[in-house]
């Protein structure tokens, strides 16, 4: 083992040593090969000015090669891959599209990934919004929120174990999991959540609810925060109560904020594929398009083609986004 | 206004935040406290009571013999096996004679069990088996126990899951795969985010909102060619496919889109002045970076490192389909999942692997939570 740890650090230091070499010595040869000293006026403004023609490039340069080879390059060819055979190696037209219509688990990822839009961010926001406000009114608000927030560390997959041993089920003798051990505390029969069709769905998703509640909290209680405190004052010299205030005032103001939250746990929920992949990997009817991809990858030695299929339909999902959000930067890029 | 009525317009609201909060936080910190305190406890108890009841001890039901008629002795006009079931750690509530019945008398009291025999078994295990006749048969009477074991914390579960389950070595993997990758991203990440500021170049609107479209792009959509390019290279050079060095760029790339969002929405608010004015003196654009630019920009360089090293760390897919899962590959994430495989019922395992993969991310939360908000505030608009 420790010899892996000292090939590990070697490793490291070489490759982040090797990055940083990049940019000072193409600076350096940049500097070189246009000199300025030594030279007359006209070939030194020459020099000078090609220099900063190129520069912007070099820094840019391993940026953008990334970007081209691991996200423009890709998108483009798994497009293309599903108008081809298992082995992306036969045009076979829409045949691959023509499956994912008619096939009965493709169906059931759609209806599973539209249930799971359906419910997550809607129960995230909603939840992140009203703690936001309780906490913000308590002198231990801050301690609260660390909790509500700290499951934002934990990974998808640890999250899965803690969770699953919530929903551990005993056939016999006494319950060690929390949710059957209360069920059974009040008269109720002990039940294997997780392979209970339909209803196992909404047991994953408490997971993803679990983790993203926190962020949806912090963003929103940031929001909240913004909100002027004449509007809030003028409402209660009014006589509005806090019910109202929360819904006809503070809500109004922040709904920006709300749809930036919404979204961005939109397009989580879209890719979720850890939980599944731990709790259920796809049995009794929890399949979800990013598993589903992720078998197809990988079954019977893998069909690109299927797979590509389903990864395009991700993306559509996400295209919208994408756009508004394209939008929105250039309107904030506006003035320059 | 009275009591009541006070207590209706303000009192009650507040004590129903502060009780709301309350189980909400209790409610948030239950699932991760039952794996922290099941991970500690003994294998054995895990398995027969909740990790709930762990300060207070576990019944259990034990089955035991009495001595057999040969260590009777004769007392007074009666017969009497005595001696003791078990050497200490454990207290007897009761007993039975029958298996479905382990409860029926409490400890301590000489009971009547039947063919004139009584009997009495004490809180600590010693027994007294009486009756008016002599005993007969070779084998000691059956009793079953209600035996209280008092609550065992250890860390044989930690050492067990880091020496043979393998999780030592994963620790290492993710570490492994977790520095460079939240390194290098970082590096070329603000190379690129300052050009994209401060330096003038035709196509640069167009970049950013090409960045910003990229930021949502699924992954998904990368695997497969990814995956094709990966095997051809390769095969190619005749090199393992499945390296370090193919994980961190694939990290340090899908990284990229928002981490040049990040940094030059940051960049770009550094002081004009500043910049011009080191321009003035003669810097060089590199020179600006490296001395003005990267240490003012340390509050968010400090964000997105930590977003990178959480999301890198916690990644459980890029890392299967880059990294494989060959026993000796597998970082945390991934071993985490092989075990839910392999040892699925075996929660001392489970709950110890768990908390060895949370341990590193819930500390820099802990200690960097600050700069983790700044950034969500900064960069809400990827999706992990």
């Amino acid at each position: 083992m420790a010899g892996q740890i000292v090939s590990a650090v070697g490793i490291m230091i070489a490759g982040v040593f090797a990055c940083a070499a990049y940019y000072w010595l193409s600076d350096r040869l940049l500097n070189m090969a246009l000199p300025v000293r030594g030279r007359d006026i006209v070939t030194a403004s020459r020099n000078l000015n090609r220099r900063s023609v190129i520069r912007p490039w070099l820094f840019l340069g391993p940026a953008l090669l990334l970007l081209a080879i691991y996200l423009v390059y890709p998108v483009i060819a798994t497009l293309i891959l599903s108008f081809y055979d298992r082995a992306g190696t036969t045009f076979v037209g829409l045949d691959n599209y023509r499956w994912a219509l008619f096939d009965r688990e493709f169906r059931q990822s759609i209806f599973n990934n539209v249930l799971w839009l359906a419910v997550v961010p809607a129960a995230c926001t909603f939840l992140g919004l009203v703690i936001a406000v309780l906490t913000d009114r308590i002198w231990w608000g801050n301690i609260a929120k660390s909790i509500v927030f700290m499951p934002m560390a934990i990974s998808f997959v640890g999250a899965s174990v803690i969770w699953k041993f919530i929903y551990e089920y005993r056939g016999t003798g006494t319950q060690i999991g929390l949710l059957n051990a209360v069920v059974t505390f009040f008269g109720g029969d002990p039940q294997v959540w997780i392979a209970l069709p339909f209803w196992n769905n909404f047991a994953l998703m408490v997971i993803l609810i679990w983790i993203q509640t926190g962020f949806a909290m912090v963003i929103l209680s940031a929001a909240l925060r913004g909100i002027p405190e004449e509007t809030i004052e003028a409402a209660v010299i009014d006589g509005a109560n806090g019910w109202q205030i929360f819904w006809k005032i503070m809500v109004p103001q922040i709904w920006g904020t709300i749809a930036v939250v919404w979204t961005t746990i939109t397009i989580l929920v879209l890719k979720v594929f850890d939980i599944v992949l731990t709790m259920t990997n796809g049995q009794w009817d929890t399949m979800v398009l990013a598993n589903l991809m992720f078998d197809w990858m990988f079954r019977g030695g893998g069909d690109s083609g299927r797979a590509a299929v389903i990864a395009l339909v991700i993306m559509a999902a996400v295209t919208p986004i994408m756009v508004w959000n394209i939008r929105q930067a250039n309107r904030e890029n506006g003035g320059h | 206004m009275n009591i009541a009525q006070s207590i209706r317009r303000t009192g009650f609201p507040r004590l129903f935040v502060h009780a709301a909060v309350l189980v909400i936080a209790i409610l948030w910190l239950l699932p991760t406290l039952g794996i922290l305190v099941s991970s500690l406890r003994d294998k054995d108890q895990i398995t027969v009571s909740g990790w709930w009841t762990a300060f207070s001890g576990s019944a259990q039901t034990e089955a035991v013999r009495l001595g057999d008629a040969s260590s009777q002795k004769q007392d007074g006009t009666g017969f009497v096996i005595a001696g003791s079931l078990f050497d200490g750690g454990k207290t007897v509530t009761g007993f039975g004679t029958r298996v479905q019945e382990p409860n029926a008398y409490p400890a301590g009291e000489a009971v009547d069990i039947g063919n004139g025999e009584t009997l009495k078994i004490l809180g600590d295990g010693t027994y007294e088996y009486r009756k008016a006749t002599s005993f007969e048969g070779d084998r000691g009477k059956r009793v079953y126990l209600t035996v209280m074991t008092p609550p065992a914390f250890t860390l044989d579960n930690y050492r067990t899951v880091v020496n043979a389950e393998g999780i030592g070595k994963a620790f290492i993997n993710s570490l492994t795969v977790t520095i460079p990758a939240t390194i290098i991203p970082i590096l070329i990440a603000a190379f690129a985010a300052y050009a994209l500021a401060w330096m003038e170049f035709p196509g640069r609107a167009i970049l950013i909102a090409v960045v910003v479209g990229l930021i949502v792009v699924p992954l998904q959509m990368s695997l497969i060619p990814l995956l094709k390019m990966y095997n051809q290279i390769g095969m190619f050079f005749g090199v393992p496919s499945k390296t370090y060095a193919g994980i961190w760029l694939a990290h340090t790339a899908f990284g990229m889109p928002l981490a040049i969002y990040l940094l030059r929405n940051y960049i770009a608010g550094l002081p004009k002045e500043i910049i011009e004015s080191a321009r003035v003196d003669g810097a060089t654009d590199f020179e600006i970076f490296i001395k003005i630019v990267l240490p003012l920009s340390f509050p968010a360089l400090a964000s997105f490192a930590i977003f990178q090293f959480l999301w890198v760390w916690n990644d459980l897919l890029i890392a299967m389909v880059f990294l494989g899962t060959a026993k000796d590959q597998l970082v945390l994430t991934g071993a985490l999942n092989a075990l839910l495989g392999s040892r699925g019922g075996n929660w001392e395992i489970l709950t110890a692997s768990a908390f060895i993969t949370i341990l590193v991310p819930l500390f820099v939360f802990f200690a960097l939570q600050r700069y983790l908000v700044r950034g969500l505030l900064a960069g809400s608009v990827k999706g992990g």
